[in-house]
């Protein structure tokens, strides 16, 4: 009895996170090649080459218009969403080319979650719906299926002790932060294996804040996140890695204590000891 | 000291500019209602509601068949014209280029502004000329009603849904068709719905294109090519008529029209009202 319904559960999630992408033994989750993006005629990535390790937490600073919310929307694909938006070069994930005709880019970014600057909830969803939009708009309505991922998701986005009791309440209502922490969730409930976050915190208080570096940090032990910042001592504080940009092309790259403190390149120094940005 | 006592002077003036035209924006309102209502209340009775329209001289009499037509009519125009607008909003406001969306939107609301009266003989060569007046005639003319003013509300209402919240969905692997259904409608349907009530309430009070394309009939539905009685032209009719009764049954119409708009508004507000 038990069995056939975990059966049923699990063939039920299966379908939804079906992977049709090969994967490739490869320590890094992410290898540019030559990766270049357009908007119209204006260049804005200039053959960027650079692998990103798996379970990491990797940091793109730049001063703004450096191409640093492009770098990482070419990652899921989100760059060609926007009109007359164009890529080039090679993005592997998990060693398969995700820019190769086959794939299909939704199944990409299931795969890929993304957190925007702004917290964005669906209007006129509960907090509840909001977390299970992902799985239920692929099919899974069977409560029992879905109720345990939404309080997984919420737990692991560290919101749901704070929305346990409302979670039939709108996602809008809630703060700023928690929205931002509910996003994060959203983006937890499709099981993808990649974080994508741009400016994650801009839009918030500092220790709302403080409670989405906590836990970037967390999800680093089960992800792959990659976060755009503005913001250097996050970028310090969070990352593994850092990634300096600079009018579209990367300047450093490397772990994230040599950029901060043996910076190789002069602007690296100069933009993170603040001389310009 | 003196330029702030002018300035609130001429606030005051402002506000009381304003009270004014409210005012006299709710006189016509009150006064039409409470004069439909009056002199409506008093002819609507069991009669009324079950009888068809009395011929000369006969006693008595209702407009049932009137409002049965009328219901067949406009729902059968808003089945065709609701979904046709509802589509092509969505087409302006998420799928079509900069450049066709103005071409199209110019268009759109250029037959939004056309007189119904033109659309009604536009129907006439249409499909009177061929198959006669009849019931699918005149839901065709009113249907070329409903399209561009269910069109223009849905775009309006689905632009103001911010990309962002589109973006969510498809960064989460939601394919863009079921973004757009089930994410973006759903935010904007408020404002869809407020498209479709007007264009109901819009229609259902036409009467010149009707006449046109269906013609005055004073009995029961009986197919859709065929014409049928309508509650608009019964008060186009009657209410210039020699007969009391058929004067009456002119006002009963106009509140049953009221009736009906205000009917309609409420149960679609009550079935899509927000949780939230």
């Amino acid at each position: 009895m038990t069995t056939s319904n975990e059966k049923e559960k699990r063939k039920q999630l299966e379908a939804v996170a079906k992977v049709e992408l090969p994967v490739f033994a490869s320590p890094y989750k992410f290898e540019l090649e030559g990766l270049n993006a357009w908007f119209g005629t204006k260049q804005v990535l200039k053959d960027i080459n650079m692998k990103i390790k798996d379970r990491t937490v990797t940091a793109i600073i730049g001063p703004s218009g450096c191409g640093k919310t492009t770098l990482i929307r070419c990652l899921n694909r989100m760059h060609e969403v926007v009109p007359k938006a164009r890529v080039s070069g090679r993005v592997l994930f998990n060693g398969v080319d995700i820019y190769n005709g086959n794939v299909d880019p939704v199944q990409i970014r299931r795969k890929i979650g993304m957190i925007f600057q702004k917290p964005n909830p669906f209007p006129m969803m509960s907090i509840y719906d909001n977390v299970a939009a992902g799985l239920k708009l692929n099919g899974i309505r069977d409560k029992k299926v879905l109720s345990p991922i939404v309080e997984r998701s919420l737990r692991m986005a560290g919101l749901w002790e704070e929305v346990k009791d409302e979670l039939d309440k709108p996602g809008v209502s809630l703060s700023g932060g928690q929205q931002q922490r509910l996003c994060i969730a959203r983006a937890l409930a499709v099981e993808p294996e990649v974080i994508l976050m741009d400016e994650p915190t801009s839009a918030l208080d500092p220790i709302a804040s403080s409670r989405i570096e906590m836990l970037i940090r967390t999800l680093a032990k089960d992800y792959t996140v990659v976060i755009v910042t503005h913001n250097m001592q996050q970028a310090a504080r969070i990352s593994d890695f850092t990634a300096f940009l600079f009018l579209g092309e990367l300047i450093e790259y490397g772990p994230t204590d040599q950029i901060f403190e043996n910076p190789k390149n002069e602007l690296t120094e100069k933009y993170i000891t603040g001389k310009f940005g | 000291m003196i330029s702030y006592n002018l300035r609130k002077l001429k606030s005051g003036l402002m506000q009381a500019l304003v009270w004014l035209a409210l005012i006299m924006a709710l006189i016509p309102l009150f006064s039409i209602i409470l004069e439909v209502v009056l002199k409506g209340a008093s002819s609507i009775n069991i009669d009324f509601l079950t009888k068809p329209t009395p011929t000369v001289g006969e006693v008595g009499g209702g407009a049932a068949n009137a409002i049965q037509g009328t219901l067949i009519t406009i729902g059968l125009a808003s089945l065709v014209g609701i979904p046709v607008g509802l589509m092509s909003g969505i087409f302006l406001s998420e799928y079509s280029e900069a450049r066709l969306s103005y071409a199209i939107r110019f268009f759109n609301d250029v037959l939004s502004g056309f007189p119904s009266i033109v659309i009604g003989i536009f129907g006439y060569t249409l499909i009177v000329l061929s198959f006669g007046f009849s019931v699918i005639a005149a839901a065709f003319a009113l249907s070329i009603i409903v399209i561009p003013i269910v069109t223009r509300t849905t775009e309006e209402a689905l632009k103001l849904v911010p990309l962002t919240v589109r973006e969510a969905a498809i960064s989460l692997g939601i394919p863009r068709w079921k973004t757009t259904v089930s994410v973006v409608l759903n935010a904007a349907r408020k404002g869809i719905v407020t498209g479709v009530l007007l264009s109901f309430a819009r229609i259902a009070g036409e009467s010149a294109p009707v006449l046109i394309t269906m013609g005055y009939w004073r009995w029961w539905f009986a197919g859709l090519d065929k014409p049928v009685a309508n509650l608009a032209l019964n008060v186009y009719i009657f209410a210039i008529s020699p007969f009391e009764n058929w004067r009456a049954l002119a006002w009963g119409s106009s509140l049953v029209l009221i009736v009906l708009v205000l009917g309609a508004n409420v149960l679609v507000r009550i079935l899509t009202r927000e949780r939230y």
